[in-house]
């Protein structure tokens, strides 16, 4: 681009966001005249100022509305299968409620795993991966249990099918039982393991205690993690999981950590941050309103999303999130619990400065939106 | 071994249940035992349950022996001819009552044609699967089941003849229509249930076509001439009752048209319909607020009323009149006592009610609508013959109702109507549609029931054939002389000030929650305030305390509750609801301030 058309466009960085000077750069001809470049750039002008919103728009109520009325007609249906039956998702409308309400524990946690060059196309590897991750627990590799109370002897017999496919020993086994079961002795043979109280009888459950303890030991793999499922996606394999861990899972040298992500917000702001956390509210939502076949604008979403986010932290639209930053005692009082609301802001000394609309409506005065909120200016004598 | 139970209580054991099980139906059969007991012998449970209680439906069927029905054609004759009754086939054992768990071990034939060994019953009809409404929809097997039961449903909404008494009865809301008809297409249960002898519609004939859209989403159209000759016509009869109480003291009301004196005395205008027993003459026409019955009652707090206040002393007056929105005219007065033998009065408003926009109409097949115009004579479209629908029913109802019934006895009341006879539309076992084209085609006419119609304002051919045909309509009971409103102003509530809710409390129509969130939506901030003036007060405030003073008319100025008239009093204009909040946020103990700022 010629140094002087840059000079013309740059004349309007006043008028204009830098994205969208930046993006009239990116496309302008190489070729085009002075007087060209003024009309495309006053037409652009005038196309960015009609896409402006109207000062005392009442936004929020749209996008309420906007969203709203189209989540009558979603359905209720919460499952929906993502091609394996093992593996289902809430969708619809419980799951709106859930990131818009910020819950932390959501329905069905779940992971997409990206992964880095080789693993990627290489299913084998790929498998490798998904088995590395998936959180085995004792549990599921012992197959009997058999408690001897008079000795304090636990003996468990293992699956060796099991442990064959995990790439494991029963020695490597009591090796990790060893250090979470104090006060025993860890012997392993072939295929069972023997646990036998060492220093003097306590408690008789004690040896109950320690079978569920140990029953619940994580073996192998990332903690949080339930199921693992590789599916083609494009080009490419990826790993589907149920149960998320995003912080460990980014940590692996094979995870793509460009493109790995959770449905679980509140992890994604916890490894993350909130910005990130805004991009996966609208994200998430999105995805659901797209399932449905409905049509939302997005920014309605991204709306709803920078309200929850606005404070730094997610906060779900409920009394306790959103709802309790209002200005207004009388709006937030108008929401849910009024007189706990009230209490607390007579304790505090609270003044309702009615600069919203609920309060507003509440005292019968004309709502500081739309025709009521331009003022008279007038000299008075 | 199987457990005997009966009536849920273990009694013992057999050995043999299935021997023991047809010993006690045999002995049913044979009337040895009662026919109201069951057996039914549950085979994955092994059990036998006897039942002889009280509760259970049963119904009765036919019963089949080795492929073949007991109940043969002697026995029809004979029953055709009188010499035996319903009853002697139960006790001959042809016919007999199942309950619901029998009928788990019996299998039910619907139809002679197919049977064989294995079935125990047949139907006495294959219609009988329906209840009685719900077989009085004629070709009802054509149907989705759901569109049967709202037709069902709307049948028993239908204005009829419904006693034969009615002239001496005093019933509460009750509707009566003129000249009811007995349907051209009618099923048998129409003649079991003797359908004659109390109709409820009226045979029509029904144009399936658009009119000026007048009868788009589920409306219909009527015709003019046919309502002022009487088309579903009907009254609605009101009772007015009230019985003279008696109060402790010995006193007690009287019905009478009160004294000048009592206490809350009308004007001599409104106790004109009154004759001198108190009660208004008959065929007097009345309009709301119009007394109907004259009564006064001795005075309230007999122990306050002391020398010094003779006013209390006077009766009250506490006549029963007219409520907002009725009229009637006096059809029918009785006199008689209560049953603590106290005098009472019922009187009977009748009002005619001629089909207006907005009354409710339907067929019989689920498919109501709603008056949207009634069309004169000459501007209804006719046919070659000069015939002209009475009602005219929309096409686009058919296609996704799928009521194919409603098609048909259009098709079917025509043939009735040109041939002269009734044609039937039991379920199961109705007229062959085919056959009923058939004889239409042999009357002159197009066998799919349709004419060639002409526009009745400009006289021009229509372009596509019309569907028409006679069919039973029935006059539902939701009229709009019933249930329109309207308010400007109005009475309001005592606590809120906000108007009364519902239309016998003349009252407004909520702008809700949501309706309140478009308005804002639209930025329409000044006209939503407008909305919400319906309990606009000014209230003086106190400008040092912050809080709502009074008015003191004798110091003709306002107070202040804190300062008295040592402050400045702003009268400031609010809802009276929010008065109402602060004084109530006063009550959990919070000071609510009013912190007052010149608005410009």
């Amino acid at each position: 681009m010629k140094a002087d058309h840059e000079k013309t466009v740059e004349e309007y960085a006043d008028r204009l966001s830098p994205s969208v000077l930046q993006e009239v750069k990116d496309q302008l001809p190489a070729s085009i005249s002075k007087s060209d470049l003024t009309k495309v750039m006053e037409t652009v002008v005038t196309a960015h100022e009609n896409a402006k919103v109207n000062p005392g728009e009442c936004v929020g109520l749209v996008s309420a509305q906007s969203i709203g009325e189209p989540g009558t007609q979603m359905t209720l249906n919460t499952f929906h299968f993502a091609g394996v039956s093992e593996m289902n998702v809430t969708t619809g409308l419980p799951r709106i409620i859930e990131i818009f309400d910020a819950r932390k524990d959501i329905k069905t946690p779940m992971m997409e795993i990206f992964l880095k060059e080789p693993y990627n196309n290489d299913i084998d590897k790929l498998k490798k991966f998904a088995a590395k991750i998936k959180e085995t627990t004792f549990g599921e590799l012992a197959s009997e249990y058999s408690l001897n109370i008079f000795d304090q002897v636990l003996k468990v017999t293992l699956n060796k099918t099991l442990l064959a496919d995990y790439d494991l020993s029963t020695k490597e086994l009591a090796k990790v039982i060893k250090a979470k079961a104090k006060g025993f002795s860890v012997e392993s043979s072939d295929d069972d393991l023997t646990l036998a109280k060492t220093g003097k009888t306590q408690e008789l459950k004690d040896l109950y205690n320690l079978k569920e303890k140990i029953k619940e030991l994580k073996i192998t793999g990332t903690k949080g993690i339930k199921q693992v499922l590789p599916v083609k996606r494009g080009e490419e394999y990826i790993v589907l999981t149920s149960g998320t861990n995003l912080k460990d899972i980014l940590a692996l040298p094979e995870v793509d950590e460009v493109r790995t992500t959770t449905n679980d917000i509140y992890e994604i702001y916890e490894t993350l941050g909130v910005e990130a956390a805004r991009e996966a509210i609208i994200r998430e939502v999105f995805k659901v309103i797209e399932a449905q076949g409905l049509n939302i604008d997005v920014r309605h979403i991204m709306l709803v999303a920078d309200i929850m986010c606005a404070t730094g932290v997610v906060k779900g639209v409920t009394r306790y999130g959103v709802v309790k930053e209002k200005a207004s005692v009388l709006a937030r009082a108008s929401f849910e619990t009024p007189i706990k609301h009230l209490i607390n802001a007579a304790l505090e000394g609270e003044v309702d400065y009615l600069t919203s609309v609920v309060e507003n409506v509440m005292i019968n005065q004309p709502v500081p939106v739309g025709t009521g909120l331009p003022g008279l200016v007038t000299k008075m004598k | 071994m199987t457990d005997i139970y009966l009536n849920s209580k273990y009694v013992g054991t057999v050995d043999n249940p299935s021997h023991f099980v047809g010993e006690v139906k045999d002995l049913r059969r044979k009337g040895s035992i009662s026919e109201d007991i069951s057996i039914y012998h549950d085979l994955a449970a092994q059990e036998v349950h006897l039942h002889s209680d009280e509760g259970r439906a049963h119904r009765p069927l036919i019963i089949i022996k080795e492929g073949k029905p007991l109940l043969s054609e002697k026995h029809l004759k004979q029953l055709e001819e009188g010499e035996i009754t319903w009853h002697d086939l139960i006790r001959q054992g042809v016919i007999e009552y199942l309950d619901a768990a029998e009928e788990e071990n019996a299998l039910v034939a619907s139809s002679e044609e197919e049977l064989s060994p294995e079935y125990t019953h047949m139907e006495i009809s294959p219609g009988s699967i329906c209840g009685i409404t719900t077989s009085l929809v004629p070709f009802g097997n054509y149907n989705q089941s759901s569109r049967l039961i709202i037709g069902s449903k709307n049948q028993k909404q239908a204005l009829g003849f419904y006693a034969a008494n009615f002239h001496l009865r005093m019933d509460m809301d009750s509707n009566l229509l003129h000249y009811p008809q007995f349907p051209i297409v009618k099923t048998k249960i129409h003649d079991i249930t003797e359908y004659s002898q109390h109709p409820s519609g009226q045979n029509m004939i029904v144009a399936v076509m658009s009119y000026d859209g007048y009868n788009m989403e589920d409306g219909v159209i009527l015709g003019k001439a046919s309502v002022e000759r009487g088309l579903s016509r009907s009254t609605y009869f009101r009772p007015v009752e009230t019985q003279e109480l008696r109060y402790s003291g010995g006193l007690i009301d009287e019905v009478s048209i009160p004294d000048k004196e009592v206490k809350g005395y009308r004007s001599e205008h409104d106790y004109r319909f009154l004759e001198s027993d108190g009660i208004l003459y008959p065929e007097a026409k009345v309009n709301e607020g119009d007394v109907v019955i004259g009564k006064t009652s001795p005075p309230r707090f007999l122990s306050s009323m002391d020398e010094y206040n003779l006013a209390a002393a006077t009766r009250r007056e506490s006549s029963i009149n007219l409520k907002h929105g009725e009229k009637g005219v006096a059809d029918f007065v009785v006199l008689t006592e209560n049953e603590e033998g106290n005098k009472l009065v019922q009187v009977r408003l009748r009002d005619e009610r001629i089909p207006e926009i907005g009354d409710k109409f339907t067929s019989r097949h689920g498919q109501k609508g709603v008056v949207g115009i009634l069309v004169p004579p000459q501007d209804l479209p006719f046919s070659e013959s000069g015939i002209t629908p009475d009602l005219i029913f929309t096409p686009h109802g058919v296609s996704s109702r799928m009521t194919v019934s409603h098609l048909i006895e259009l098709v079917g009341g025509k043939v009735g109507a040109l041939a002269g006879r009734y044609v039937d539309g039991t379920l199961f076992e109705a007229e062959k549609e085919e056959d009923l084209r058939k004889q239409l085609s042999g009357l002159g006419f197009q066998e799919d029931g349709t004419e060639v119609f002409y526009d009745g304002r400009t006289g021009k051919k229509m372009m596509a054939r019309i569907f028409v045909g006679n069919m039973y309509y029935l006059r539902l009971r939701h009229m709009v002389a019933n249930k329109m409103q309207a308010r400007a102003r109005g009475p309001i509530q005592l606590l809120t000030r906000q108007p009364t809710e519902g239309k016998a409390k003349e009252g407004g129509l909520r702008l809700g929650e949501m309706e309140k969130d478009t308005f804002i939506a639209h930025g329409a901030s000044l006209l939503l305030k407008e909305r919400f003036d319906s309990d606009k007060v000014v209230i003086p405030v106190c400008e040092k305390s912050g809080l709502m003073g009074y008015y003191d008319a004798r110091k003709g100025r306002a107070v202040s509750p804190l300062y008295g008239e040592n402050s400045e009093m702003s009268h400031i204009e609010m809802s009276y609801a929010f008065k109402l909040l602060l004084d109530e946020i006063r009550t959990l103990g919070i000071y609510p301030r009013l912190h007052l700022k010149s608005k410009y």
